[in-house]
């Protein structure tokens, strides 16, 4: 509880005694290409093979001839939007990019660059940790996009070439019984989840005390807390808006 | 002139410095000197604000820099420049960006003005052309070198130093102690050092204030230092000139 409290403050403190707009502006865009653009092939990746695979297994399950083919592409659409490209792909994100948050202000923190910022009058905790977060909020949930798109055409593609189903049932699936809600739901959460990412490593390595070893413990407390609260985050927004 | 009145500083309930006052002279280098964990970079930290002390106050030439508002406080920053243990320059800045990053923040200098100022001040430290290189590719006294140049590229009134030449072999510690000292006097600095080593001491103690256990036990010049009468103080200087005479010898 202790620690949440000093989170809570943490976030305060971001919005006193901040810089010019064109200095933040500057920081969020490297933070964009560093946490977005450098993450675009690891999200098409692991959410290509994700759709695939997820497509291959509910085809293997589906082996009843009363339901039709099409259920297949259904469910993997399903679940893609709901849960596999918000939520698994933000336990990759915390994999990925809080570890790296985290350690790059632990380093700063323990080698006194952190220090540094302060004594020229910059509040290092603004300077440092709104772009990550402001980056974060824009890059994260088009990451999400991205990976839903990809998650799709990576179950057409094993579906179709493994015979599974044919492309006419794939994208019949696909559109059956849309809910456009599923989609803002997903972003709703893909904007909260950056929020948590983002914040709760900057706060675990922005604290960090000692030397390397307590950066690399940082990194890693950062990375379990931000998926715990992922985790929660899920539940709790399921509970309330579905 | 820095002055300070009183300044203790605990961490849960342990005392680290205990009512230190005294006064850092312009133009001179003032050294903080003191056994390993008796607060001289605690003290330091009170100075510059990088920590609150618990009771005392800071004057910076009769500016009450602890009990300032923001704008007074901020204001007292720009003059304060300071060069960390380990330089703290910004891995992610090349030489030349970590220099500029002051100017950038406090100034609004035209470009080609900070440029030329950079390379001043790259000049003045003794490193030219080495602008572009990363934080990374050079070596930890060219570090200490660039993290001075950072620190004295807004002009500032009041220079900081902690532990300059540690980690560096003795022949970088004199140059970088001179460096430091010309500095002070050339752009008339107040300049206050923390070291634990008596070369420096001996090299460019101007001023010398002692440290032992959170106290402070005697200052002046390290004209005087080897008849203080303080016994703490003999100890400190007496092991550390056996070490000077072992590496002689
Ligand atoms: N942030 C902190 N929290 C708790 N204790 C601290 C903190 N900073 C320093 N201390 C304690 O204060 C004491 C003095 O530390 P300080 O770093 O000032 O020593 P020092 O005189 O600079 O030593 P050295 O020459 O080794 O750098 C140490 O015992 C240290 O454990
Ligand atoms: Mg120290």
């Amino acid at each position: 509880m202790k620690g949440f409290g000093r989170y809570i403050i943490f976030l305060g403190s971001l919005f006193v005694r901040r810089e010019t707009f064109m200095t933040y502006y500057k920081l969020t865009m490297e933070e964009c290409i560093n946490i977005g653009v450098k993450s675009i092939l690891l999200f098409v990746l692991v959410s290509s093979f994700m759709g695939g695979v997820t497509t291959l297994q509910t085809g293997a399950n589906l082996v009843s001839p009363f339901v039709p083919r099409f259920i297949i592409s259904n469910v993997v659409r399903e679940m893609t939007i709901l849960e596999l490209a918000p939520t698994i792909m933000a336990i990759i994100y915390a994999g990925k990019v809080g570890s790296s948050m985290s350690g790059g202000l632990g380093t700063m923190r323990i080698t006194e660059q952190i220090d540094a910022l302060e004594v020229m009058g910059i509040n290092a905790a603004s300077y440092l940790v709104l772009p990550k977060i402001v980056a974060s909020l824009m890059m994260y949930p088009l990451l999400v996009i991205i990976s839903g798109i990809c998650a799709l055409l990576g179950g057409y593609l094993v579906g179709t070439l493994t015979e599974i189903l044919t492309p006419t049932e794939y994208v019949y699936g696909i559109r059956y019984s849309f809910n456009e809600f599923f989609i803002s739901f997903a972003l709703i959460k893909s904007f909260v989840f950056a929020f948590l990412i983002a914040s709760i490593s900057s706060f675990k390595g922005y604290f960090t005390k000692g030397g390397a070893l307590e950066v690399g413990i940082a990194s890693t407390q950062a990375v379990t807390a931000s998926i715990i609260a992922i985790l929660l985050a899920d539940y709790f927004l399921a509970y309330l808006l579905l | 002139m820095i002055k300070i009145k009183n300044i203790s500083k605990s961490f849960d309930d342990k005392e680290v410095i205990n009512g230190i006052s005294g006064e850092f002279v312009k133009g001179k280098t003032n050294l903080i000197i003191g056994a390993s964990g008796t607060g001289k970079s605690v003290l330091l930290k009170c100075i510059v604000g990088l920590i609150q002390p618990d009771t005392g106050n800071v004057f910076y030439d009769l500016r009450n820099f602890t009990e300032a508002d923001k704008e007074m406080k901020s204001e007292i920053r720009r003059e304060i420049g300071m060069l960390f243990q380990g330089g703290a320059l910004f891995d992610s800045k090349n030489v030349e960006e970590n220099i500029m990053f002051p100017l950038n923040i406090l100034t609004r200098m035209s470009a080609a003005d900070k440029i030329e100022r950079v390379n001043f001040c790259l000049q003045r430290v003794g490193l030219e052309g080495v602008n572009k290189k990363m934080p990374s590719e050079i070596s930890g006294g060219m570090k200490k070198r660039v993290g001075i140049a950072r620190a004295i590229v807004n002009n500032p009134n009041y220079l900081f130093c902690d532990e300059p030449n540690s980690g560096l072999d003795p022949q970088t510690s004199i140059v970088i102690d001179e460096l430091i000292m010309e500095i002070t006097h050339e752009f008339d600095i107040t300049t206050v050092v923390v070291t634990h080593d008596m070369n420096s001491v001996m090299g460019i103690g101007e001023r010398v204030m002692f440290l032992h256990k959170g106290h402070k036990l005697w200052d002046g010049s390290n004209k005087d230092i080897a008849h203080s009468g303080v016994q703490e103080l003999e100890e400190f200087v007496f092991t550390n000139k056996i070490m000077k005479n072992l590496k002689v010898g």
